[in-house]
């Protein structure tokens, strides 16, 4: 029996050779996380950021680069404790601080390096550079952020920041991962596929203390970096910073347009703010200030603000009266201030007399001549078609909907169709008297200051406007989209143009836009007053020039700042001395402009 | 009497070429092991443990040769002698000895370390076969029981002391065979039972656990009711068994130090602290499973090269084996062990002498406890107990033990139809 026991024995063996074989084919053969995990092991992932794109005016200035910063990074294995007291007095930050991040960063990882002080610009950089070798564990990486040399233009260009997590959901894996930098607003978003560039990405062995031991599988994987496009906007740097200079100390939009092309000179939101202080390890403190400030600097005013457009807007009612052939340019209406307020002294005036005086009454009249035609019996019924035939014709301005400018954000503003007067009185419940306010441009009607240039725009072309934008090329290649490209005719036929167009010029050489009149250049302009209920009513201006030929088409709305007249005109005035002539002569202009109190 | 050429033939060869095919392949592990891809030695480069394991292999090859010259009498005349020895150089180390990494267990003589635990293993081998060889031996008697449990008691005491409990646990394996020479097989029994009924403690809670035997003492009592004596056993059983769920706790935070505590824990529970306590599981379990099916190839592992594994070359040998040469060469190891044991086995069951044959089942029982919780421990089936693989491992004490061990079985083989059967 005993002899049996080697029979125990060589069970024993046999049972724990098959044990140990099925153990190890379930590790070896079965299970493949232990491949992943030995990768996760030794191969660290190195990303080499690329330079993003310039961003470049139409001569050239750079608007936006980059700028070195040195984040200091910590590797906690390699850290020795009795250095602490010395790192905190040169790196100026306290000792709970230190142990804080050193604390997150164990947590993260003991042997790969992570974030420890966030940015150092190049001064403080250069200041404890040589200081930093002494300590064990710490590193330098260098990257960089954006730079603003010309302060200029903050809300177009917009910004960079962080990736935040519902973005790496939507965005494609390779661009993007945690940490990344991204465009969150203006240009910068909106162009951020050309601007950032490809990302390098290399894979090298590290030892179990983090010590780099070569490349992974001889660089097999590795992708180089390639920098971003460099992008050249149609802007007009100098012009941009005379405007932004006249527009201090105000709350408004400027927006010049080059009327032939839609190409934006000029794109101002005020009040702004330097775009510098939106980079770098400031960020989330400046950027908490500027969206705390009651001013709302972060509002990009000319794409996102609806205002009344007030009496510019009797220029486009002008004209669809006489395309639908309800006034003709001899037309003379009684100007009754029974029935709608007005100002200045005329009583009976033509077409070119009333826009010239911007005659309430005139265009009260001219707009209940659109909407009732007399094509249905029942007044309500004709209204309604009435409404709807301005529609058609209003919109064809590009009012009512965004224009598709190459920034986020763009708002269409608000043109009130029958449907949206029938939920709001019931349907045959409202005809002309209850919306004769949209005839000046008041009421429920809004638009957006980037429109109210491209009124402007479509005057200058006589009919038509190209779609507003603000790139010129990619990388020296004129890349411009084909919906750049296409004129948009307006549903009014040129040949009704001229006559609103002299009216125009009148208002600047003898009319409420006075000041806009530059010496030497025909100057066809508009004043509005869009009322507000709130305090002093808002100044508007349109205008463009030349007459012939026109080089610039500009709107100006500052708000609070009283009749057109006073700073928007003088304003667009300034512009287009500036910019067709090349310097001011009318310097005691630019004296009442910057003392005007207009704000505040 | 028989002439020398027979001698060579009663010789196991196939034993032999194991051995040898296994301190080569252990070698080359060794070479993997140690090697820097950045800054490749030859493997004869003797400053590396690949080189220092060359020369130990040259000097187990010079005992291997000298134990198949000697007189085969010579061991069993001098068992106790050498045991005596070497139980003397047990005391010895630990006044004269050099600590290492917490064990106070190596002589330090010139530039070379030596480990009489390695050594001890075998004399208690020499000294337990001597005594089980007694002519009136009985495990009836309580005097030679004690003196049995003196032999393997006093070298594991030391070994013990010395801070060394890997070791010390391997003394275990000579219940294998005592069983083998007649032992009852209930205190194998008992003993297996009690390490499954430990470990559950420590998984399960100890209520359930209790709950489970009075429930199994119930229906055992309920089964043999007409025999008493069956009854009492079943009671002992289960109090026996509930004593010990009791003290499990005890045992395990007072008498386990804290790292044995860790290891045994992190066995249970590998996934609780994979960079803490659980670093070594986690890691050799990586390197093995990364190796895939046909393995990353020599040399080229990464986890070892790279130093994810501690102690890579000596007990940690098979995670170099496992990710360099996968599956295929993990099975074929495995397999050559399986083999080797099982030859093992057959010629201690060949031996004519009690002597002999008790001999060849402790130096199978040795190997199988050191192959089994080396290779168990790195893929997760053992908890951590730092004991190296045979003719694998990096050591020089201990390959020149093993090969000691192992020809001594092999020169009273060859001599096995010289010695009077009994």
């Amino acid at each position: 029996m005993r002899d049996n026991r080697k029979y125990v024995f060589i069970g024993i063996i046999v049972i724990i050779g098959l044990v140990f074989i099925s153990r190890l084919f379930a590790l070896q053969v079965l299970d493949s996380n232990y491949k992943l995990a030995a990768e996760h092991n030794i191969i660290q992932r190195k990303v080499h950021y690329p330079f993003r794109g310039l961003v470049l005016d139409r001569k050239n200035n750079v608007l936006v680069e980059n700028e070195p910063v040195f984040d200091v990074m910590v590797v906690p294995k390699e850290v020795e404790e009795n250095q602490k007291d010395k790192f905190c007095e040169i790196f100026k930050i306290d000792e709970e601080n230190y142990d804080e991040k050193l604390k997150s960063a164990k947590s993260y990882s003991y042997v790969k390096p992570s974030i420890f002080i966030k940015q150092l610009p190049l001064e403080e950089f250069a200041e404890i550079e040589d200081n930093l070798v002494g300590f064990n564990g710490f590193y330098v990486s260098p990257r960089t952020v954006r730079s603003y040399p010309h302060k200029s233009m903050a809300s177009a260009l917009g910004y960079i920041g962080e990736i935040s997590k519902s973005q790496l959901e939507k965005y494609e894996k390779e661009h993007y991962e945690q940490g990344d930098f991204i465009g969150k607003s203006g240009l910068e978003s909106e162009y951020e596929q050309e601007l950032r560039g490809v990302k390098g990405i290399s894979y090298q062995m590290v030892n179990v203390r983090g010590l780099v031991k070569g490349k992974f599988k001889q660089g097999l994987y590795d992708t180089l970096s390639s920098p971003g496009s460099n992008i050249k906007t149609t802007i007009d740097l100098e012009l941009q910073q005379y405007a932004e200079w006249l527009m201090e100390g105000k709350r408004g939009s400027v927006v010049a347009i080059e009327p032939k092309t839609g190409e934006i000179l000029t794109f101002i939101s005020a009040p702004s703010y330097d775009p510098n202080i939106l980079t770098g390890r400031d960020f989330p403190k400046n950027y908490q200030s500027l969206l705390e400030d009651t001013l709302k600097p972060l509002f990009i005013r000319p794409l996102m603000s609806p205002y009344p457009p007030g009496s510019i807007f009797k220029l486009a009612q002008a004209l669809i009266a006489l395309e639908e052939e309800v006034i003709f340019p001899y037309t003379r209406i009684t100007c009754n201030r029974n029935i709608i307020a007005c100002h200045g002294d005329h009583y009976f005036e033509d077409l070119k007399g009333a826009i010239k005086n911007s005659c309430n009454p005139y265009f009260r009249e001219t707009f209940r001549r659109i909407i009732n035609q007399n094509l249905d019996e029942n007044t309500y019924k004709d209204s309604e078609i009435g409404l709807a035939t301005w529609n058609k014709h209003i919109r064809s301005f590009g009012f009512g909907t965004p224009l598709g400018i190459d920034i986020p954000n763009e708002k269409g503003g608000f043109i009130p169709q029958p449907a949206y007067y029938d939920k709001l009185y019931g349907d045959n419940r409202w005809k002309f008297s209850t919306i004769y306010s949209l005839a000046i441009g008041q009421g429920e009607i809004s638009i957006v200051p980037i429109q109210m240039a491209n009124l402007a725009a479509i005057l200058a072309n006589r009919g038509y406007y190209m779609t507003p934008h603000f790139i010129k090329d990619i990388d020296g290649k004129e890349s411009i989209p084909e919906s750049y490209k296409v004129r948009n005719y307006t549903s009014i036929d040129t040949g009704h143009f001229p006559i609103v167009i002299d009216a125009m010029e009148q208002v600047v050489k003898k009319g409420t836009g006075l000041r806009a009149n530059v010496p030497g250049i025909d100057v066809c302009g508009k004043t509005g007053t869009a009322e507000n209920p709130h305090g002093e009513d808002h100044s508007v201006f349109i205008c463009f020039a030349p007459k012939e030929n026109p080089k610039i088409a500009i709107s100006v709305f500052v708000e609070n700042s009283g009749q057109g007249g006073r700073a928007a005109a003088g304003i667009s005035g300034l512009m287009i001395e500036k910019y067709l002539l090349g310097e001011i002569k009318r310097t005691w202009l630019e004296d009442y402009i910057k003392k005007g109190e207009f704000i505040y | 009497m028989r002439t020398e050429g027979r001698l060579t033939d009663n010789i196991d060869w196939t034993v032999i070429a194991i051995y040898l095919a296994l301190i080569t392949f252990g070698w080359l592990n060794i070479y993997a092991a140690v090697y820097d891809p950045e800054n490749p030695t030859s493997i004869f480069n003797f400053s590396l443990n690949s080189g220092k394991q060359l020369i130990w292999i040259g000097i187990s090859l010079v005992f291997a040769s000298i134990i198949m010259l000697m007189d085969f009498r010579f061991f069993r005349t001098f068992s106790w002698l050498i045991y005596a020895l070497v139980i003397a150089s047990l005391i010895a180390v630990l006044f004269l000895g050099t600590e290492v990494a917490g064990s106070k267990s190596w002589f330090q003589i010139g530039g070379v370390r030596i480990q009489p635990s390695e050594f001890a293993k075998y004399a208690c081998a020499l000294a337990l076969a001597k005594f089980l060889n007694k002519s009136n031996f009985s495990f009836r008697k309580f005097k030679h029981i004690v003196a049995i449990a003196a032999i393997i008691l006093i070298p594991l005491a030391l070994t013990v002391l010395q801070g060394d409990t890997g070791s010390a646990l391997v003394y275990s394996a000579f219940i294998l065979v005592l069983f083998r020479e007649g032992m009852s097989p209930v205190i194998l029994i008992i003993g297996v039972l009690s390490a499954i009924l430990f470990i559950l403690t420590l998984l399960v809670s100890k209520i359930v656990i209790i709950g489970a035997m009075v429930i199994i003492g119930i229906l055992g009592i309920l089964l043999s009711l007409k025999e008493a004596k069956r009854i009492i056993l079943v009671i002992m059983t289960v109090v026996y068994s509930i004593g010990l769920v009791i003290s499990v706790d005890y045992v395990f935070k007072n008498v386990l130090k804290p790292h044995q505590q860790n290891r045994i824990q992190v066995f249970i529970n590998p996934n609780a602290d994979p960079m803490g306590a659980g670093w070594q599981v986690t890691q050799s379990k990586i390197a093995i499973g990364s190796g895939g099916f046909w393995g990353k190839g020599y040399l080229k592992g990464t986890q070892t090269k790279f130093d994810f594994i501690p102690d890579q070359s000596t007990d940690n040998i098979f995670c170099t084996v496992g990710e360099e040469h996968g599956f295929v060469g993990s099975l074929i190891l495995v397999s050559v062990f399986v083999f080797f044991l099982i030859k093992l086995v057959q010629i201690a069951e060949r031996q004519k002498s009690r002597y002999a044959r008790a001999y060849g089942y402790a130096v199978t029982s040795i190997f199988l406890f050191h192959v089994m919780v080396n290779i168990g421990m790195t893929i997760g089936l053992f908890p951590v107990i730092g004991i190296p693989l045979p003719f694998f491992s990096y050591g020089g004490s201990a390959l020149v033990a093993f090969s000691i061990l192992l020809f001594t079985l092999l020169k009273l083989d060859a001599h096995r139809l010289q010695i009077l059967g009994r």
